[in-house]
């Protein structure tokens, strides 16, 4: 069993198309969505993010970082929540990937496997450290 | 040419893949929904495999089709149109013959019950009542307990018979045998498909939590067995729990279930060496434990706890998972509270088991020389006799008091009895450096 991101990004394009849609319409197939994954025993966190113009962007490309308000007219998608699901392979996170409610041009989902502490040398300092903060946070 | 056949083995793959985790996904509501509208379990399982293994063969061929699950669906109608086709021509011939019919005579010439339009096989009020009624289907008292857990990994956790094989360690078609004897075998026993009603449910849940409860204990066993596969069949067995309390949320036992597998599951990352070897509670490393993992299975236990009739078996035992996991270390741990929730255990689940468990507890809380009556009691009644565990218990507690010579004694005689070679090389060990001591 592995823990994988299910990361939900967007053009402007593709939010635009979400904001013509009925919320109430919108929240209730999310919700259905959640449900399903509730029910099917896989879902253990994820988190939706507000609207990219209340946000702001560090860039790192010149000496000193430049800070950008949102919403960042170059940048190409936008990073609007995130799920994170316990299933046994990449294909299971796939398949629950495609049944998200999303629709229409620019709108995706990025799947990725989240890091367990089998991907760091256990002997580093920091990396110990970091297994102590988990512990603090109630997070792994 | 090499280049694109090994192109054409890993679409072959992909194809594969993809068809097993929509399996992992949608066979319960598939295999569920067929069961209610044919209302036959055994058939809905026989036609439901019929559509995966044409899955199998066509996706990877073909691509898998825009919506999968309305394929399968659709595909499993068909066969079990088929074979009500057959049934009924089959009773008819026997019916010219002349022979009395037994039950199911009545489908005889009737149009099968499905409807045409696959659409309404997808009530979305129902998936939960037919994700029950098949764990209860699947669990049945009436089926041997191999059975049982054959057949709720492959049609609640959708696993192929394949991986049912790979999970319980037994060959691919001893998996298929099972599956089809539990058919004949609800089949003749008439079992219906449904919730059971109020007066079997309390038995039947029962049933239900322990066969999930096995799956979990054969899969955190890796004494035997490709250690990751067996650790897939733990974490299967949390998920079943995870789907049990979102089906019966007013079952206080099914949450203590749930949380004694996320509790004890939390400590799985520690409880491996780097080279796959076992490492004991004492060792191990408290930090790599799964903190979103103890955070769920206190969740459930307080839900548990919530109903307030008191927590039964797997609550208590979710209890004592619970202090291990919050304890800072082995001397850290609250041994008083751990006493007496295994005190508590013992009243509602005796067994001898739980009686040396708490005399180990004792050992922690108040010493060896507190903990050595329990275990001699355990003794002189014969408790748990022809097996390692009392001389071992015993053998530590004598160490710990300082008598030597009766200890070596008693951790040699339980190293006889052992019959796990890394455990009786630990207890031999053991022995020995008390004689160096």
């Amino acid at each position: 069993m592995a823990k994988y991101m299910l990361i939900m990004r967007g053009t402007d394009e593709g939010v635009a198309a979400f904001r013509e849609l009925d919320v109430r319409e919108v929240i209730a197939a999310m919700g259905r969505y959640n449900e399903s994954m509730m029910q099917a025993g896989v879902l253990v966190g994820g988190e939706g993010l507000s609207d990219a113009d209340e946000g702001a962007v560090v860039d790192f490309s010149a000496e000193t970082p430049v800070v950008t308000d949102g919403p960042y007219g170059e940048t190409k998608e936008l990073f609007n929540g995130f799920w994170i699901l316990d299933v046994p392979t990449r294909d299971d996170a796939v398949e629950w990937a495609k049944r998200a409610p999303l629709h229409g041009a620019g709108n995706k989902i990025e799947v990725r496997r989240v890091n367990g502490p089998e991907d760091f040398p256990q002997d580093d300092e920091w990396i110990q450290k970091e297994a102590v903060w988990r512990e603090q946070l109630g997070t792994n | 040419m090499a280049g694109a056949a090994r192109d054409e083995l890993s679409a072959a793959d992909t194809g594969r893949r993809a068809v097993e985790a929509v399996w992992r996904i949608e066979s319960a509501r598939i295999v569920g929904a067929l069961a209610r509208y044919t209302g036959d379990f055994p058939l809905a399982e026989d036609v439901a495999s019929e559509a995966l293994a044409e899955a199998l063969v066509a996706w990877p061929r073909d691509g898998v089709p825009r919506d999968p699950v309305a394929w399968l669906l659709h595909v499993g109608r068909l066969r079990a149109v088929d074979a009500f086709r057959r049934r009924s021509g089959r009773d008819a011939r026997y019916a010219a013959l002349g022979r009395e019919l037994p039950e199911g005579g009545a489908h005889a010439g009737a149009a099968p019950a499905l409807p045409d339009d696959p659409d309404v096989l997808w009530d979305p009020d129902r998936i939960d009542d037919d994700r029950l009624a098949l764990l209860f289907v699947a669990c049945h008292p009436v089926l041997p307990r191999e059975a049982r857990l054959a057949l709720t990994l492959r049609v609640v956790g959708g696993l192929t018979s394949e991986q049912v094989a790979a999970a319980l360690l037994v060959p691919v078609p001893t998996v298929q045998a099972r599956i089809t004897r539990a058919k004949k075998t609800l089949a003749a026993a008439g079992v219906r498909f449904e919730v059971p009603p109020a007066a079997e449910r309390a038995e039947r849940l029962g049933s239900v939590l322990n066969v999930v409860y096995v799956l979990f204990t054969e899969g955190s066993s890796a004494s035997t067995g490709d250690s990751w596969i067996r650790l897939d069949l733990a974490h299967e067995a949390v998920r079943l729990a995870r789907v049990l309390v979102r089906l019966v949320p007013d079952e206080p036992e099914a949450q203590g279930l749930l949380a004694l597998l996320e509790l004890t599951a939390a400590r799985f990352p520690a409880r491996t060496g780097p080279d796959g070897e076992p490492v004991l509670l004492a060792d191990q490393d408290r930090r790599r434990w799964d903190r979103s993992a103890i955070r769920r299975g206190r969740a459930a236990l307080a839900r548990a706890r919530a109903a307030g009739r008191g927590l039964g078996p797997y609550g208590l035992q979710a209890a004592i998972a619970e202090q291990h996991d919050l304890a800072p270390s082995v001397p850290g741990t609250d041994w008083a509270r751990i006493v007496e929730l295994y005190g508590a255990l013992a009243r509602v689940a005796p067994s001898p088991v739980v009686d040396l468990n708490r005399a180990v507890a004792v050992s922690q809380a108040s010493g060896p020389a507190a903990a050595l009556p329990l275990v001699d009691a355990l003794a002189d009644a014969g408790a748990l006799r022809g097996t390692y565990l009392v001389p071992s218990v015993r053998g530590e507690l004598l160490a710990r008091l300082g008598r030597t010579d009766e200890a070596r004694a008693e951790l040699l005689r339980a190293a006889t009895l052992c019959g796990n070679a890394r455990e009786r090389a630990v207890l031999e060990r053991k022995a020995a450096d008390l004689r160096d001591a």
